[in-house]
Parts: C-alpha cells; structure tokens; sequence
C-alpha cells in the first residue's frame, strides 16, 4: 500500500482577523501536489487577506495552517524561500531598473545573476532590462514581477489576478512559467470565473470571510461562484 | 545573514545614488539650522558648549531626517513583502538599513562639519583632529544603530512621520550628553583637561546595548 503524500496546502478552521473585523471565517481546504485552486469572491471577501496568510506575511488568528510542511507561523522560516508570490503589488523598487530589481532578490534567495537574465528573456523584457521600473507600462511591470516570483523555481505559486494589466501576448508569455503549464501547485485568486474554472482542480469561493463554495472544480456549482460578484 | 545584508545594502546605495533623497537632505537640512543659528544666536562665533550643543542637536535632527526615509522604499509598491519573502535572517534587513544610515551620516558630516566651523566655530577646527574623528565615528554608529531599530519600528506605522521623533529623540539623549561633552574641549581656543576616554567609553556601551537589542529584537519588529 503507498502512503498519500502530504498536502502542500491544508487549512483547517482558520481564522483572521483585523482588530474586530473578521477576514476570514473557519476556512478550510486542502492542495495536493501540482494542484491549482482557485479562489473566488468579490473585493473584500478575504482573498488577499488568504494569500498573504498562505505566503507567511499575516500570523492565523486561529485554526491549522500547514504550507510546504510547515506549520504557520511558527515554521513559517521553513516554507519562506519556496513560495512565490505574485500580488496586486510588484514588489518591486520603482528606482531600480528591472534587471537590478532581479539581481537584488536573486542574491536574497541565492539565485545567479544568469537565471535573471534567462526570465528577462522569458518575460519579453530583455529589451527594456536596464530601464527603471518607473518607466515601464502597467503590463511591462507585471511582466517583471511574474519573473521575481519565479526566481527562485518556488513550488508554490499564490497567484492574485496575474494577468490584470497584461494583453493576451504577454499572458501567453507568462503561461510556461506561472500558468498550469508550470507544473507548480498553484493558487488563484481570479475574477474570472471561466478561466478559473478551466485552470482550477478545485475552487473554494469566499464571501465575508467564509467559505461558501468549496470542492473539486469538475462539477463546481458555476451559477454559485457567479453569484458571489451579484 | 551577512550575504542578505550586503544585498539589502547595495539595493539602498544604488536606489540612493539615483534618488539622492537621504543624504543630500540632510546635509542641507544641517547647512540650514547652521544658518538659522548664526543669526538666531546674533554671534559671529560660538566655542565651547555652545558650539559643541549646536553641532550635535544638528546632526541629531539631521539624523532624524534620514531615519525617516530609511524604509521610503520599503513602502512603495508593498517592496518589503519581497524582502520578508525571502529565506533571510531579518535582522540581516537591520544591519543593513543601520550601514546605509551610517553612510548617510559620515557623507552628512564631510559636508556638515566644515560648514559649522566656516559659518559658526570661532576657535577653528585645527585642534580638534584626530579626536573629533573618534567622536563622530562612534556617534554615528550609535545614530545609525538607535535610528534604524526605530525605523524598523515604525516601517509600517501610520503615522510613522511623528513616531520617529517621538520615539528617536529621547533615545538619542544619552548619547548627546556624552558626544556633546566629549567634544566641547576640543571646540575651545584654549583646551583644558578633558574626559575624552570616558565619555568615548560611554558612547562604545550606549552603541553596543542598542546593537543587541536591535539584534535581539528586529526579526519581531516586522512580524504582522
């Protein structure tokens, strides 16, 4: 008999909350290895609010949260490293240019400058690599900040509206490295519900913090995950 | 830790070579209160305490200034995220963000330091050398170490802009009690005895118990 592997992703009953506001209400999931979920709900369901749980970025109030192995947050220093995230920020200094902001998390993560320069190219960018982010379009900056996020070949990819801002030929770019293609276990926040559903094995759809959709993405309730944008 | 520290380090040197938002406001704003002082004062010259108070209230200001924009950058489009991302010690962001101050403030005093005794010192700064070095080179230790851990605290706090002088000012006065005596004989035309050792000494422990407690502290400063 082989053993299951463990989940990369398992909440259960988790809680968050800023100061009296509850952000996310007893959520529970779990995400296997190679898996995308997908996570819908409209602005302020909570979904930012699970992502930057899941990176390590905000402590559970309560509940069970293990990522990569690690429990959080006491072990979030495990799980640090192997995730990457790409968010409604950059995270990127609009001072530096575009190849600096990659050498500079490069050497955080002891990544060499030569994976830089291959995601430059990746990205379509190695045209404008020396200009500063600054100067760079909406799509172009997003562009760059996919390529950060995979800097380091993270098997986990929180992933929130990667293609806002990109048109289609840039989006197609960024599929080998972030879309399903990448074979990383993935999670999606998206408004885009047919896209979601088409790239999700499971989806989970918040409102006011709480789970009310969640399950595998075949035979996911479409009219239900719709409803949470009415 | 020491890697994740120069990397921290250069990204802040090269983003302040091309802003020049730091030290060069500093350095104008220190220019300013000397001027400011030369006419508030109604003297052609100070020495002694005077002159000693005046110069070290200024850098103090002045390092206030530049404690303020320690994590400007950190701020714009959410870039510490990126950082507490990383597999990094976070204390190596601390002693990072405490060398790039250190180097705002020397860059500060090559410029400030002359002015001062142009615009204000009447004794001259002939007599005051090494000595003064010493002084400025463990004063500016202590800003940097004081002025980054306050930083660090106030990186994501609302009114970060009124925290850091409430918070950094008083935390400099021991270190001003002791730099300014330090100096003072050495900003005379007729220097006497001076306690130099023992006030450097004070200054070497107020700059080592910052530096451990930052040490000891950073990493829960930037927890959420």
């Amino acid at each position: 008999m082989t053993e299951e592997p463990s989940p990369v992703i398992a909440l259960e009953g988790l809680e968050r909350r800023f100061g009296d506001r509850p952000a996310l209400r007893g959520i529970s999931v779990t995400v296997g290895e190679g898996q995308t979920l997908a996570v819908f709900g409209s602005n302020g369901a909570g979904k930012t609010t699970l992502l930057r749980v899941l990176a390590t970025l905000l402590r559970p109030d309560a509940g069970t949260v293990r990522v990569l192995g690690a429990s959080l947050p006491d072990e979030a220093w495990k799980a640090r490293g192997r995730i990457g995230f790409l968010g409604h920020e950059p995270l990127l200094y609009p001072d530096l240019s575009a190849r600096d902001n990659l050498l500079f998390h490069a050497r955080l993560h002891g990544v060499g400058a030569s994976r830089v320069d291959e995601l430059l190219a990746a990205v379509g960018m190695a045209h404008r690599a020396r200009d500063p982010v600054r100067e760079l379009s909406r799509g172009m900056v997003q562009r760059i900040a996919a390529a950060r996020a995979v800097l380091h070949d993270p098997p986990l990819l929180l992933l929130d509206e990667p293609r806002a801002g990109l048109d289609p030929a840039a989006a197609e770019k960024l599929d080998p490295l972030i879309g399903r293609a990448s074979g990383r276990t993935r999670v999606l926040v998206t408004h885009d519900t047919e896209r979601g559903l088409h790239e999700a094995d499971a989806v989970l759809g918040l409102r006011a913090g709480s789970a009310v959709v969640a399950g595998p993405a075949a035979g996911a309730d479409a009219a239900a995950i719709r409803e949470l944008y009415s | 830790m020491i890697r994740a520290a120069w990397a921290i380090l250069w990204k802040d040197l090269r983003i302040e070579l091309r802003t020049r938002e730091s030290a060069p406001a500093m350095a104008l704003f220190s220019l300013t209160v000397f001027v400011l002082f030369h006419f508030g004062l109604r003297r052609n010259s100070i020495d002694g305490a005077l002159a000693s108070g005046v110069l070290w209230v200024t850098v103090l200001l002045a390092a206030v200034l530049g404690v303020n924009r320690l994590f400007a950058a950190e701020r714009e489009e959410r870039a510490l995220d990126g950082i507490l991302l990383a597999p990094i010690d976070r204390t190596a962001i601390y002693l990072a963000k405490a060398a790039a101050l250190f180097l705002y403030l020397v860059l500060l005093e090559l410029i400030a330091v002359p002015a001062f005794a142009i615009l204000l010192l009447g004794p001259g700064l002939g007599g005051a050398f090494p000595e003064l070095l010493a002084i400025l080179l463990v004063a500016d230790l202590g800003l940097a170490f004081v002025g980054a851990l306050v930083a660090g605290l106030a990186a994501e706090a609302r009114a970060r802009d009124i925290v850091v002088p409430l918070l950094l000012l008083p935390l400099y006065v021991p270190l001003l009690i002791a730099v300014a005596r330090a100096t003072e004989p050495f900003l005379t035309s007729h220097p006497g005895p001076h306690g130099l050792a023992k006030w450097l000494g004070f200054t070497g422990v107020y700059d080592t118990v910052f530096l451990l407690v930052a040490v000891a502290v950073f990493d829960y400063l930037l927890e959420d």
